[in-house]
C-alpha cells in the first residue's frame, strides 16, 4: 500500500509547436498510490506535457522512465502498452458506437462482444460505476461519456491514469462520484494525475501539486502542506490577491425590464415560463440554476436570437426612452443604437469562428462599416492588438487561427472583443468555464470594471463560491421559473443551491 | 407486356458494375476517404482488364490455342494493379500529403477517363480495326462463362444462373464486406477511422494504414466493375466512352444503401432496372422522354437523402470525417 515508488519519471523533456515552445526541460514524478495535481495557467503546457506520456505528441528532447526503465512512447499504443491512460478533456469517443463498441476500440484478437460486455460489468462492479455498454455514445449524458472513457482506460489494464479537467462539465454530485471513485483507485495502488483549475478540488483530492508555469517545471509540494493562495502564487510567478471585488452600484438605473417571457424549444418543451425581472444599469445581476434550466434561453431570447412565446424585454435609455427588443434580430437590435455584447456559452460555436485569426474575429462584430465596398481591416487589427495587450492574450500572433489557442485565451480574445464595443448591456455565460484561476480573476475584474463605467451586466455563472462574491443581486432559475431573485451581500451559497433545485428553496426563513 | 423475365437479367448486368463499385467506394468512405475518383478508377480498371486481355490474345498463334484460366486470370490480374496504382495514387496525395479530397478525387476522375480513351484508342489502332472499336470476343466467352444449367432451367436458370462468375463475385464481395463492417474487430475499426480519426488514433488504431487499405482494396473492388462492364456486359468490345456515367451511379448508389454494402445487392440491380427503364416503357422516337427516365435513379437518391436526413438517425448518416484529412498533431 505504501508503495510510493516513482511510477514514471520525466527528463528533460521539451516540445515545439513551431516557434512556439509549449515544454522546456521539464522533470518531474507520478508516484503509485498516490494522486498528483498538475496545476499551470491555460497555456502552461499542461496538456501537452501529459499528451507525450500518453502517446498523442512526441517530445522533441528528453527520457521518459517507467519504472526506472528508459521507454519511447511513439504513439497511444506503446502508451497503453506501459499501462498509461489518459482522459482527455475532449472526450475521445466516437458517437455512432455503443459503449462497449467504443471500449474495446483499438485492441487485438477476434472481436467478442459478449465477453467484453462480461468484463466491463465486472470493472463497473469493482469500482462502482454504472454504464450500459449497449447504449449508443450520443444517447450519453457528459458525465456518462467520462465514465465510459475511465472504464476504457481501465479495460486495458491502466494502473497510471491521467485526467485533464475531468470536472469541467460535471455537476457537484457527479464531481463527488468521481472523486470517490479516484481515490479507491488510488488506495488500489493505481498512479494518478488530475489536471484541474479549480483549487478547492486540489486541495480535497490530491496528495501533491507539481505546477507549471510558461512551459517550465516551477516545483512540488505536499497539498498537505500547502493552501490555495501559495500554489496560486507559483502557478502566476507572483503574488495574487484572491478576492473578488464588489464595489456598491453608482447610481444605478433601470436598463432592461423583462416580463414574462417564455420560451418553447423546438420539441415543444417549456424552457423559460414567464420569467419576470429587471436589471440596472452598473449593476451585476448573477444567475444561478441547474445547467440546463433556462439560462441559455433566457440570454439569446434578450440577445434576439431566440423565438418567443410570449413576454416583453423593453430596453431604457438614460432620457427614459423605451425600446422593446423581443422580436428583433441582432441586428435591428444594433441598428436602433443599443449595444447589447453577448458571451456565448460556446465560445467557438456562436461566439468565434475557430478557422478564422484574431483580427478576422475582431471584424466580425465592424465588417458592416465604412463607406466602400472594400471591408476596413485596420481598424479592427488595432483591436485586435489592444485585446491582445490589454488581456494579455498568449498567441504566436494576430494572424493564428483562434482554434489553435488554449481554452482560456479564446475566451479572452471573446470577451475582449465584446467589451471593446462599449456596451450599454453585457450578457455572460460561463465567461470562466475552463479558466485558470488567473484568467478567471483577469475576467472578474474586467467584468466589474464594465460595471463601473454603468453597464447592467448579467452574468450566468456555475460557481456559486464566485456567484455569492461577484453579483449585487441574483436570480436562481428552477426548471425555467425565476426561483427567486436575492440580495448578494445578504445570500450563501446553500440557500441560492436549495433555490436551485426548489421554487423559492422551500421552507427558509 | 412488360417481359419481367428477360427485365430482370438485364437489370442484374447493369447492376454488377454499380455494385462492384458502391461496394468499392463505401468501404473507402467508411474509413473517411470520399474518393469521387471512382469513375475514373472504374475506367482505368477497365482498360486495364482490356489491355492484359488483348496482349494475351494477340500473342497466341490461333484463337483456338486460348487457355480459360489464363484469358480470365491476365485480365483479372491487370485490372486490379491498374485500379490498385490509382487508388495508391488516391491515398499518397490525399492521406500522406493531406490534400483536398474533392479535388483529387475529381483529378483522378479526369485522368482516369483520358488515360482509359488514350489507351483504348491506341488498341483499336494496333488492332487495325476500321471500326472505332476493339472486340476481344474470346476473352469474353471465357468472362461470360455461366452455370451449365443456366439454359436448362427454364426462368430459374433465366433469372439467377444466367451471368459470368464476376457478377456472383460481385455478391459474395458485398455481402463479405457488409460482414466484415458490422462484425469484424476490422470493421470497428475502420468504422471509428471513418467517424473520428482522432479517437481511433488515441485507441491505438493505425488512422494512415486503415485508410490506406480501405481506399485500395476499395479501388480494385471498384476496378472490378469497369471489367465486368467490358468483358462481360459488352461482350468483350471496347470503344471510347461506353462505360457512360456509371461511376456517377455508384457513387449514389453508395448514398442510397446508406453505407450498407449488403443493401447494394439489391439496391443495384433497382438502380440497374431503372437505368434501363426507357428501353422497356414504350416511349417512342421521343427521345427526350428517354433522357428524362434516365434520370430516375438519381431522383430516387436526392428522395433517399431527403427521407435519411429527416429522419435524422446517426446510424445513417455518412462517417462523421469523411473528406477531412486527419493529422494527429493539428490542433
Amino acid at each position: 500500500m505504501q508503495n510510493k515508488a516513482p511510477a514514471v519519471e520525466l527528463r528533460n523533456i521539451t516540445k515545439r509547436f513551431g516557434s512556439v515552445l509549449a515544454n522546456e526541460g521539464v522533470s518531474m514524478e507520478i508516484r503509485r498510490g498516490e494522486i498528483l495535481a498538475l496545476l499551470g495557467e491555460n497555456g502552461s503546457g499542461k496538456t501537452t506535457l501529459m499528451n507525450m506520456l500518453s502517446g498523442i505528441y512526441f517530445p522533441d528532447e528528453g527520457e521518459i522512465f517507467i519504472d526506472g526503465k528508459p521507454v519511447v512512447i511513439r504513439a497511444p499504443k506503446d502508451a497503453y502498452a506501459l499501462g498509461i491512460g489518459m482522459i482527455h478533456q475532449h472526450f475521445k469517443l466516437v458517437d455512432v458506437l455503443t459503449a462497449a463498441e467504443n471500449i474495446v476500440l483499438g485492441l487485438k484478437g477476434r472481436l467478442d462482444m459478449k465477453k467484453a460486455v462480461r468484463k466491463i460489468d465486472e470493472i463497473c462492479k469493482a469500482y462502482g460505476f454504472e454504464v450500459d455498454p449497449k447504449q449508443k455514445i450520443y444517447d450519453m449524458s457528459v458525465s456518462q461519456k467520462q465514465t465510459v472513457e475511465i472504464v476504457k482506460v481501465l479495460y486495458r489494464g491502466a494502473d497510471i491514469l491521467i485526467l485533464d479537467e475531468p470536472t469541467a462539465v460535471l455537476t457537484p454530485q457527479e464531481t463527488d462520484k468521481l472523486f470517490k471513485v479516484l481515490r479507491t483507485m488510488r488506495d488500489d495502488g493505481k498512479a494518478i494525475v488530475i489536471i484541474t483549475h479549480k483549487m478547492h478540488e486540489v486541495e480535497s483530492l490530491s496528495d501533491r501539486v507539481a505546477v507549471l508555469r510558461d512551459g517550465r517545471y516551477i516545483g512540488e509540494m505536499r497539498t498537505a502542506d500547502s493552501n490555495a493562495q501559495e500554489m496560486t502564487n507559483m502557478m502566476v510567478g507572483h503574488p495574487v490577491v484572491l478576492n473578488i471585488d464588489r464595489p456598491e452600484p453608482v447610481n444605478p438605473r433601470l436598463r432592461l425590464e423583462v416580463r414574462d417571457l417564455t420560451v418553447r424549444s423546438e420539441e415543444g418543451i417549456l424552457k423559460l415560463d414567464g420569467v419576470t425581472f429587471s436589471a440596472y444599469s452598473g449593476e451585476i445581476l448573477g444567475i444561478a440554476g441547474i445547467s440546463g434550466s433556462g439560462q441559455k434561453e433566457l440570454l439569446e431570447a434578450i440577445a434576439g436570437l431566440q423565438p418567443t412565446e410570449r413576454g416583453s424585454v423593453t430596453y431604457y435609455e438614460d432620457s427614459g426612452a423605451r425600446e422593446q427588443l423581443l422580436g428583433k434580430d441582432p441586428l435591428k437590435i444594433q441598428e436602433m443604437g443599443v449595444v447589447l455584447s453577448f458571451v456565448p456559452e460556446d465560445r467557438l460555436g456562436m461566439g468565434l469562428v475557430g478557422n478564422m485569426d484574431l483580427t478576422d474575429n475582431m471584424m466580425l462584430r465592424s465588417f458592416r462599416r465604412g463607406r466602400t465596398v472594400f471591408t476596413d481591416r485596420s481598424t479592427p487589427h488595432h483591436v485586435a492588438e489592444d485585446v491582445v495587450r490589454d488581456l494579455s492574450v498568449v498567441t504566436p500572433s494576430l494572424s493564428t487561427p483562434v482554434r489553435r489557442l488554449s481554452g482560456g485565451n479564446v475566451q479572452k480574445v471573446l470577451v475582449g472583443r465584446e467589451i471593446t464595443q462599449a456596451p450599454s448591456v453585457l450578457l455572460t455565460a460561463y465567461a470562466v468555464r475552463g479558466l485558470d484561476i488567473n484568467s478567471s480573476y483577469t475576467i472578474y475584474d474586467l467584468i466589474n470594471r464594465q460595471k463601473a463605467a454603468g453597464v447592467a451586466v448579467i452574468y450566468v455563472g456555475e460557481d456559486l463560491d464566485v456567484l455569492v462574491e461577484l453579483a449585487d443581486r441574483i436570480l436562481v432559475l428552477c426548471g425555467g421559473k425565476v426561483s427567486g431573485i436575492v440580495d448578494g451581500r445578504r445570500t450563501d451559497k446553500r440557500q441560492i443551491g436549495l433555490m436551485m433545485t426548489r421554487i423559492g428553496g422551500g421552507a427558509h426563513e | 407486356m412488360f417481359d419481367v423475365v428477360s427485365f430482370i437479367p438485364r437489370a442484374v448486368v447493369q447492376g454488377v458494375p454499380l455494385l462492384l463499385g458502391s461496394t468499392g467506394e463505401t468501404l473507402t468512405e467508411k474509413s473517411g476517404n470520399l474518393n469521387l475518383g471512382i469513375p475514373g478508377i472504374m475506367y482505368v480498371g477497365a482498360i486495364s482488364g482490356t489491355i492484359g486481355a488483348f496482349l494475351y490474345e494477340t500473342s497466341l498463334p490461333s484463337p483456338d490455342a486460348l487457355n480459360g484460366f489464363l484469358a480470365v486470370a491476365i485480365p483479372t490480374l491487370a485490372c486490379l494493379a491498374g485500379s490498385l496504382l490509382m487508388g495508391l495514387i488516391y491515398c499518397f496525395l490525399t492521406v500522406t500529403l493531406r490534400a483536398n479530397q474533392n479535388v483529387t478525387g475529381l483529378a483522378l476522375t479526369t485522368f482516369g477517363v483520358g488515360f482509359g480513351n488514350f489507351f483504348g484508342g491506341s488498341l483499336i489502332k494496333l488492332a487495325g480495326s476500321d471500326m472505332p472499336y476493339l472486340a476481344l470476343s474470346a476473352t469474353s466467352l471465357c468472362f461470360r462463362k455461366t452455370l451449365p444449367w443456366a439454359q436448362t432451367t427454364g426462368w430459374f436458370g433465366k433469372v439467377f444462373l444466367s451471368y459470368g462468375f464476376l457478377a456472383y463475385l460481385a455478391v459474395v464481395i458485398a455481402l463479405v464486406a457488409g460482414y466484415v463492417l458490422r462484425h469484424t474487430r476490422l470493421g470497428l475499426h475502420l468504422r471509428a477511422v471513418g467517424e473520428n480519426p482522432a479517437t481511433a488514433d488515441a485507441a491505438g488504431v493505425n488512422v494512415n494504414r486503415y485508410k490506406y487499405w480501405a481506399t485500395c482494396i476499395g479501388s480494385m473492388v471498384a476496378g472490378l466493375g469497369g471489367l465486368y462492364y467490358v468483358m462481360d456486359y459488352s461482350s468483350g468490345i471496347w470503344s471510347n466512352n461506353a462505360f457512360g456515367d456509371r461511376g456517377w451511379l455508384a457513387i449514389a448508389l453508395v448514398i442510397f444503401t446508406i453505407w450498407r454494402p449488403n443493401v447494394g445487392v439489391l439496391a443495384s440491380i433497382l438502380f440497374g432496372g431503372l437505368y434501363i427503364l426507357d428501353v422497356y416503357i414504350p416511349s417512342g422516337m421521343n427521345l427526350a422522354i428517354k433522357e428524362i427516365y434516365k434520370m430516375i435513379p438519381y431522383i430516387v437518391t436526392i428522395v433517399v437523402l431527403i427521407i435519411t436526413s429527416m429522419r435524422n438517425k446517426r446510424e445513417n448518416q455518412p462517417p462523421a470525417s469523411l473528406g477531412l484529412p486527419y493529422f494527429r498533431e493539428e490542433r
